[in-house]
């Protein structure tokens, strides 16, 4: 599932921002460094595929409902870790621009959740050490489903993370989290299905294709190191971004942290922790930027400030409809060229 | 399913041409739409949960952008909608969840629950706006070009394109297929089978990596070393300054002065 | 230069799955003439002309073109004299803008921007496509990708066009332009194709093609006047010369 703008703070959003472009920047260079030109078309191309694929929706068997591929793992499979990720990164990229899924700021998170967990956990990590050297069609299933199916458990908690981390949305991380990993599970082992089917499909037509792409990246070359530091500064930037977000804006964080473990509508946390909570709330629930409290009053004087913002709001709104009219009937030749 | 694909398509190629127009918006300088969509995002995401006032001077933006560039609205308010419930189902929680009562307008309670589920669909519409009208007014092949300008690896950007281009083939390639199958299966009302759909997936995966291997044959024959160049004049002058400035500067003011308030306050008063 | 001869000796091609697709072909090529190759499905055309701009190496004879035995050092002074116009143009037109893929060539022969821009611009006029510029390919018409790929191909000035069935899947209309087209370039020209009307307008000699090796070589006129080696190459006589009233009319 896809992350989106809305859900997100500006910390998180600019952090995993940060850290996709970096990992664009070293994917960028490897694949440049490897000297394989044949690539360059070939990614692309499998992009467009895997674009083209998801369209295409089949009968997931004894469910009647109707499933379709992902395709990440089946990238990093065909194309290996450093090329794939670009791959799925463009393929994103153009999702974010053409159809408006998930939203600019959130493309960072997006292509993390995606493209950095088949690429750099999934497939190197567990597809690759389950196949080994001799790919029987038992070892492609279960390698594909396992490889899969983590993948996108992690992608899925990524979205969790990064949704409560950003503290928009109420919803607290265990709820969301019972909610998203249950989909994922479903969704991975689709996609462990699809992928280890299509691999057996070409390994059976046209096996010179899979074997040229395992010659390029030779066992065991996937280097641990790099994505370490990466994940390691990730954590570093995450954490120092936040605490600055938080000191700044003591609203965006204490309450995702507050919402982390409150409302006993959905669980009974313990009451040490709860009431040290609610403490955190009588704190956070005053704001000041509205000049309303949590207890229902008629402090008109508040309430007139809000009221006023409201009604502020919608005149500049109007007026910037009314201006975006006017424009678009005369097309007026503001910033016309000479 | 293909009529999804067909979707695809004509959503795609019409965004291309509305970037084919030529307005001043159109004839900015890519890097001042992407630089100024930038700074809009951020300031809008850079609200509190329950704000809701201070985010409507921010529909200012896609409003005069829309103008300018002559866009339709109409099909803009559409794609918006169709991407609008994934955001609508994690946000509907929050007026259940959060039930505290934050604002009175004279005899309803609003919750800040509800307060920041309408926040959230503010910020939505906004995002998500502001990244449609970019590419409506931009184009696909201009904002690459752009990014790489900006800085974004060479080799990503031209991914980019090149997927671009090839996204259309292979998706005309997948309506076929699709439809080949539903001529042909008569019982199924064209639902298609697990063994049938890796058929389809592998088969059409074979083709791609045979036309990847005829491009780069293409491109090697005309003199491609593992570069791809493109020349792209593109100017940064007074009107992109005037627009990105301008607008990123009013974007900060909105974010950081309480400028609705005061506007509805005189407004209140002078009715008063 | 020797006038960029094109000479293949004893060419033999294995595909790596070991399907033999090339028996021995031997043939001179000399400058400005119009070749046409011309053969059954399968009898080994395209993977001929592949030879031609050193995408395939031989598993045994040698190409050669001009003042170069094609080899793994010459193969780009091999291109730059070779322009290559491949069967499908969506695999040939692969940037997203005409403007962009006509510019690919003269860019990688490391031209400046307004000398890529002058050859850009006279060869779109070349095939009568310049007010296509700013089109993305997926826009265009079969026609109009066929004569934008001729276009790339022409801004790198070629010496020897190598085109790979150039008239394919054109309606009646398009092909006689294409033809017009082709013939207002003066340089060496080899076509492969299964369009033996256009074989007559464009090529005065003719290579035939069965199974991997030449079957037959000489003027276009003497070869579709042997009823026997049509035959034997799976061919039938062009339209133009079984005697039809109409064609051999305008002719
Ligand atoms: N990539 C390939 N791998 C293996 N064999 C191939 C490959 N391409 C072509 N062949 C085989 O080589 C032989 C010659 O094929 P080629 O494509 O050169 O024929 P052609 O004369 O161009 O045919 P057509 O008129 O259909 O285009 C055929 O038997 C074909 O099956
Ligand atoms: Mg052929």
């Amino acid at each position: 599932m896809h992350m989106a703008d809305a859900l997100l703070s500006p910390a998180v959003g600019t952090t995993m921002w940060a850290v996709t472009a970096a990992t664009t920047a070293y994917c960028s260079t490897k694949v440049r460094k490897s000297l394989d030109d044949r690539k360059i078309p070939l990614m692309a191309v499998l992009a467009a595929f895997v674009f083209a694929a998801q369209m295409i929706n089949f009968t997931i068997p004894a469910t009647g409902s109707s499933g379709h591929i992902g395709g990440g793992l089946l990238l990093a499979i065909l194309l290996g870790p450093h090329a794939a990720f670009l791959a799925i990164a463009s393929v994103l990229s153009v999702q974010a621009l053409f159809f408006a899924d998930g939203g600019l700021l959130a493309l960072g998170c997006n292509i993390f959740n995606l493209g950095v967990f088949p690429c750099f956990i999934a497939y190197p990590l567990i597809y690759k050490k389950i196949i080994g050297s001799d790919p029987t069609s038992g070892r492609l299933l279960t390698a594909s489903l396992i490889a899969a199916v983590i993948g996108l458990q992690l992608g899925a908690l990524g979205v969790v993370t990064e949704t409560t981390l950003s503290g928009i949305s109420a919803l607290p991380f265990s709820s969301f989290v019972l909610l998203m990993q249950p989909i994922h599970l479903a969704i991975g082992i689709v996609e462990g299905v699809v992928t280890a089917g299509v691999i057996s499909f070409i390994w059976q037509t046209r096996p010179e294709i899979l074997t040229r792409a395992a010659a390029d990246q030779p066992l065991g070359m996937v280097p641990i190191k790099p994505i370490l530091i990466g994940l390691i500064m990730a954590t570093v930037l995450t954490g120092g971004v936040l605490s600055w977000y938080a000191s700044e804006h003591p609203d965006g964080l204490e309450w995702s942290m507050f919402k982390v473990s409150g409302h006993e509508e959905l669980q009974a946390p313990s009451a040490g922790v709860h009431s040290s909570l609610e403490g955190v709330q009588a704190k956070t629930a005053f704001l000041p930027d509205y000049g309303f409290k949590e207890t229902p009053g008629n402090d008109s004087g508040r309430l007139g400030t809000s009221v006023a913002g409201l009604v502020g709001g919608m005149l500049v709104m109007l007026l910037g409809a009314g201006i975006g009219l006017v424009l678009k009937k005369r097309n007026a030749p503001i910033l016309s060229n000479p | 399913m293909s009529a999804k694909i067909d979707r695809v398509l004509y959503e795609i190629g019409h965004m291309d041409s509305l970037a084919e127009a030529d307005t001043p918006l159109h004839r900015l300088d890519p890097r001042a739409n992407l630089l100024t969509t930038a700074v809009f995002i951020v300031c809008v995401v850079s609200f509190g949960r329950y704000e809701i006032a201070r985010l409507l001077p921010f529909f200012l933006y896609p409003a005069v952008l829309i103008g300018l560039g002559d866009l339709p609205l109409g099909f803009l308010l559409r794609k918006l909608l169709i991407v609008s419930p994934f955001v609508i189902f994690i946000g509907i929680f929050n007026p259940w969840l959060d039930r505290t009562v934050l604002l009175q307008l004279g005899a309803l309670d609003i919750s800040g629950g509800w307060l920041s589920f309408i926040s959230l669909l503010l910020r939505f519409s906004l995002t998500v706006g502001a990244a449609l009208v970019l590419i409506a007014s931009t184009g696909f092949t201009t904002i690459c070009m752009g990014l790489e300008k900006l800085g974004a690896p060479r080799i990503f950007a031209v991914q980019l394109l090149l997927l671009y281009r090839y996204l259309f083939i292979l998706l005309d390639q997948a309506t076929r297929m699709i439809r080949a199958h539903a001529l042909r299966s008569f019982t199924r009302r064209g639902r298609i089978t697990l063994r049938v759909f890796l058929q389809m997936l592998g088969n059409l995966l074979l083709r791609t990596i045979d036309r990847a291997q005829r491009i780069h044959m293409a491109m090697l024959s005309r003199g491609f070393t593992g570069e791809i160049r493109i020349v792209r004049q593109f100017r940064f002058g007074p009107k992109e300054f005037f627009f990105m400035f301008g607008f990123s500067g009013l974007f900060i003011l909105l974010r950081l002065t309480d400028a609705v308030s005061l506007l509805g306050h005189l407004a209140l008063g002078g009715i008063r | 230069m020797s006038h960029h001869i094109v000479e293949v000796k004893d060419l033999q091609y294995h595909y790596p799955d070991q399907t033999p697709a090339l028996g021995g072909v031997s043939f001179r090529i000399h400058h400005g003439e119009s070749v046409a190759i011309v053969g059954a499905n399968g009898a080994g055309k395209s993977t001929l002309l592949l030879h031609l701009n050193g995408y395939l190496t031989p598993t045994a004879g040698e190409v050669r073109i001009g003042d170069f035995l094609l080899t793994r050092d010459t193969v780009q002074d091999v291109r730059r004299t070779v322009g290559m116009v491949f069967q499908d143009p969506d695999d040939q037109l692969f940037m997203s803008t005409v403007f962009d893929d006509v510019a690919f060539g003269p860019l990688n022969l490391g031209l400046t921007p307004s000398e890529v821009s002058a050859r850009v611009e006279k060869a779109l006029e070349t095939v009568g496509v310049a007010h296509l510029k700013k089109r993305p390919p997926h826009r265009l018409s079969a026609g109009q990708k066929r004569r934008v790929a001729i276009a790339s191909v022409l801004s790198m000035s070629p010496d020897i066009l190598v085109m790979d069935e150039p008239s394919a899947g054109l309606d009646p209309r398009a092909r006689s332009q294409l033809i017009s087209i082709l013939q207002t370039f003066h340089h060496t020209k080899i076509i492969a194709t299964h369009d033996l009307d256009m074989v007559v307008d464009l090529c005065e000699r003719t290579i035939v093609m069965h199974e991997g090796v030449i079957s037959a070589d000489g003027p276009t006129m003497e070869i579709f006047g042997n009823d026997e080696l049509l035959a034997v190459s799976c061919l039938e006589k062009p339209l133009r010369i079984q005697g039809c009233p109409v064609c051999s009319r305008r002719s």
